[in-house]
């Protein structure tokens, strides 16, 4: 079952590994990112490491890729132990990394962006001829076929990372560094990305596998190690554990994964939506008329791929981006442009917004948890001493009372919001919002960068909200944290809504098709 | 990172920083064949060493706290105002048309509309580019020193064509009233004890320190500052949570060029009791380095200019009683904006490092 992770190592000698990590420890200045690490990957496996956001995932994969240097420890490449000072030496040791945010330059075509840097010769069509070649024996091998003349911006996001992934293949990686591979992919995109991965494995490529989704290393890899705060908690083979397991590995107590609640009493309508449009500064419409109403008591969850326009509705009702249409809320018209149409006003109103970005939204990262908890709401008259100065002692002492109740730590009202972790930055900002008692409650991304203990926390708010008979519009991208909220779910694709289902009776399969576009009838005869 | 302790970061990071300047100027002296350990005792002697040399020191300080500050509050907004130079020229203009304008009773009543008109002169001035910047996304640097040229010329043409009394030779305006003189520190009671002969610093010195109060209470305390401070962190942030990016824009800046056009009744009113061609003699651009040293938090721009004060009139001793050339100052003033303002974070580093080797050698003691 679980074997503590240096046990593993220890039979490092005996079978062959593609890639084996030593002691592995790296330190930035007090905090310990790395400690002790030990890995060892068998050759022609799916190797998945899971762990929270800050558990030292990132930090282990960069040292791997030559961008960290370890402060000690070993690096063995096939048996041979292996420098690795730089992303050159990484890729000769046939070591290919998939970044998380891919780096193609969009005004290359496939196979421009391929030689990219890996150029044979001065003159660019000796390398381009050979690439194609190259390109095409990768294709028929792996079942990786990407038309080698399309531009890159051309291309959806999951013909990109395979894109990145024939990039690695073609610099000769035996070894594939995924980093997060799906926070950008539909369900099905991700499914077929995890064909290709058993693909590579059949032809004996190993491939390490880093996320935070449970789901996908049960789905995916044949053995998993957990991260938890810099060290390596566990190595365990897939099939012999559980989610529940994995879990409880990563926060290092139970979880609850699934979302306690009862079935909504929805009320009267409080927003209602009618044909609303947003254009971006570009002139492109991002928004191609939307109407929806959310009643009290319920959550309604959208659905859909990042960037198929859930920040430009959040934007047009928070009263950050203009828009055309009509927006009711409480049976009251709010302004969609000019005067009135700001995030004061529609505070005002009644309408709290949990922004998808925290760092570039929701908080001042340079301003301490105090300052953070009057933003939005610094005309709140609760927040005054008088006419021209604010009342900071009263600010300072409801911070503190928002920090028990939410149990942010360190719970100290003046600590700059920097210096919080992910989790309890997002806790500020949703008691912030929260605590208002809005009428109506926008929150995107509520789990992002979160860690597992504070998504439950974060979860238990959001049902008691609407439990308190509020309206709550809730945009995520993750289809589990969907699924599990909603009370009814609307899926987005390129600015339109694809369809209404009730999370009873559909499944991801058929949001997947949703969220790729193909309409409501379409997507059911399928299923 | 290991990060100082606030105690260091305030104090012994501008101090090194000084001690930098300091080491590089001496160098600069010995290689044009000057003792630096003689110049620095004249600098100190002139500057600090005698009531006399202080009333200059504070004079020009007092010129510096206000330059400083109206950088200080642009900065809070995000706002790079280089513009403090000219807003500093046209409050004199704004200082010598309320004084011209009657023959004011009191200095106390001369003062308070002089430095009203000084501000509303210095704000209007940087309203322009404000507005260009709000509404327009024209660079508030780049106006701001466009507008330096534009009042340069303006007031030539005012000096020379309007205010200048007919048969005056010099581009300057005729004398203000007698009263609207105002007392120097050597005419007010308590601190004659202290200053018994005539010294340029006036009575402005007290405005600029309650100013500087006056400046750390909105930044601190209002809700205007909190606004401003947020805006200027974070734009995209500023408007999630409804504060309108226009109007702090223009009102910082409406703020920094009032202040940086009172600076005006030092030196117009206070001093020269006319006003002159090219009054402010660069104290707007000292005031970018003085409201960096300062950490761009009012009282450390009160020390700042203490400091910028000490080096003008130290330097002005050396030209005096020294062979070492005038322009030395501008070589050690140039020096301490580069260690304070642009090689901060080298000077950071070391002491980061030489703390980090600290704490771990008594880390290690104690185990």
């Amino acid at each position: 079952m679980v074997a503590p992770a240096d046990t593993m190592g220890r039979q490092a000698t005996a079978a062959p590994f593609a890639i084996e990590l030593k002691g592995i420890s790296k330190a930035f200045g007090p905090v310990q990112a790395n400690k002790d690490i030990n890995i060892s990957v068998p050759k022609g496996t799916i190797h998945g490491i899971i762990g929270e956001n800050g558990a030292g995932k990132s930090t282990l994969m960069s040292i791997l890729y030559g961008f960290y240097k370890a402060d000690s420890g070993q690096i063995l490449v096939g048996g041979t132990p292996t420098p690795i000072p730089d992303s050159q030496s990484a890729i000769r040791a046939g070591i290919g990394m998939v970044f998380q945010h891919f780096k193609l330059v969009q005004n290359f075509t496939v196979l421009e962006n391929i030689v990219l840097g890996a150029e044979d010769g001065a003159l660019l069509n000796t390398s381009l001829g050979n690439a194609r070649r190259i390109l095409r024996e990768l294709a028929q091998e792996y079942g990786l076929d990407v038309d080698p003349d399309a531009l890159i911006e051309d291309l959806s996001v999951g013909h990109q990372q395979r894109v990145e992934i024939l990039k690695a293949l073609f610099r000769q990686a035996d070894i594939l560094i995924l980093d997060e591979p799906t926070g950008v992919l539909t369900p099905d995109e991700a499914d077929h990305l995890f064909r290709i991965l058993r693909g590579l494995k059949d032809q004996g490529k190993t491939i390490i596998l880093i996320t935070h989704k449970l789901r996908e290393i049960m789905e995916a890899t044949d053995n998993v190690s957990v991260m938890r705060r810099g060290t390596m908690v566990a190595t365990v083979k897939t099939r012999e554990t559980s989610p529940e397991q994995l879990a409880e590995l990563m926060v290092g107590r139970k979880v609850l994964l699934e979302v306690e609640k009862t079935p909504a009493v929805p009320g009267k309508v409080v927003l209602s939506v009618e044909n609303l449009r947003v254009r971006d500064e570009h002139g492109v419409e991002r928004l191609k008329g939307i109407s929806l109403d959310i009643r009290a008591g319920e959550i309604l969850g959208i659905a859909g791929v990042a960037g198929n326009g859930q920040s430009d509705l959040l934007g047009a009702l928070g009263g950050m981006t203009k828009a055309t249409g009509r927006i009711t809320l409480n049976g009251v018209d709010l302004p969609l442009s000019g005067a009135g149409a700001d995030g004061q006003s529609r505070r005002e109103a009644g309408i709290a917004h949990v922004p998808e970005d925290r760092h570039h939204h929701g908080l001042i990262l340079d301003f301490t948890a105090w300052e953070n908890v009057a933003f939005g709401y610094h005309n709140d008259p609760k927040y005054q001493k008088s006419a021209l100065f604010m009342d900071n002692d009263a600010l300072r002492a409801d911070t503190e009372k928002k920090m028990a109740t939410y149990d942010v730590r360190p719970p100290i009202a003046t600590l700059e919001a920097k210096n919080f972790s992910g989790g309890n930055q997002q806790k500020i900002v949703v008691a912030r919002e929260v605590e208002q008692n809005p009428d109506l409650l926008l929150i995107g991304q509520p789990t992002r960068g979160v860690d597992i203990g504070a998504i439950e926390f974060i979860h238990k708010q959001i049902v008691a909200l609407r439990d308190a008979g509020k309206a709550i519009l809730l945009v995520s991208v993750e289809l589990d944290e969907i699924m599990s909220l909603s009370d009814r779910i609307a899926v987005m694709f390129d600015g339109q809504i694809m369809g209404m289902r009730d999370p009873a009776t559909t499944d991801e399969r058929e949001l997947g098709m949703l969220m790729a576009g193909m309409d409501g009838k379409t997507a059911g005869e399928a299923a | 990172m290991d990060r100082l302790p606030r105690w260091a970061d305030i104090t012994l990071v501008p101090l090194v920083s000084l001690l930098f300047a300091a080491a590089i100027s001496a160098l600069v002296l010995l290689v044009i064949g000057q003792s630096p350990v003689e110049a620095f005792k004249v600098m100190v002697d002139g500057a600090l060493g005698s009531p006399y040399g202080w009333g200059y020191t504070l004079y020009y300080a007092t010129s510096f706290i206000f330059t400083g500050l109206a950088v200080t509050v642009a900065f809070h907004a995000g706002l790079f105002n280089i513009g403090g130079e000219g807003q500093a020229q046209l409050g004199g203009l704004g200082v010598a048309l309320v004084c011209l304008s009657l023959p004011w009773p009191h200095w106390t009543v001369a003062l308070i509309a002089a430095t009203a008109g000084a501000a509303l002169f210095g704000a209007a001035w940087a309203a322009v580019p404000a507005y260009l910047q709000a509404k327009r996304g024209s660079h508030i640097v780049i106006t701001t020193i466009m507008f330096n040229y534009i009042a340069a010329a303006l007031l030539v043409y005012v000096l020379v064509d309007v205010l200048r009394p007919t048969g005056q030779m010099d581009p300057a305006s005729a004398r203000f009233p007698v009263g609207a003189q105002l007392p120097a520190l050597n005419d007010i009671p308590g601190f004659n004890l202290i200053f018994q002969r005539p010294v340029p610093a006036n009575v402005t010195l007290l405005i600029a320190l309650a100013m500087a109060v006056v400046v750390w209470a909105l930044l601190w305390r209002t809700r205007l500052g909190y606004q401003i401070r947020a805006f200027g962190k974070s734009e995209a942030a500023a408007k999630y949570a409804g504060i309108n990016p226009v109007r702090i824009t223009i009102i910082a800046m409406l703020i920094s060029g009032g202040l940086a056009g009172m600076m005006s009744i030092n030196n117009v009113m206070g001093e020269a009791e006319r006003l002159l061609q090219n009054s402010s003699e660069g104290a707007g651009f000292i005031g970018i380095a003085v409201a960096l040293m300062g950490r761009n938090h009012p009282f450390g721009v009160v020390l700042a200019a203490l400091l910028f004060g000490f080096l003008y009139q130290g330097g002005a001793e050396l030209g005096l009683w020294t062979n070492i050339p005038i322009e030395m100052r501008i070589v050690v003033q140039g020096l301490v904006i580069l260690f304070t303002g642009a090689l901060d974070v080298m000077v950071r580093m070391i002491l980061e490092r030489l703390f980090r080797l600290f704490r771990s050698t008594k880390a290690m003691r104690a185990a």
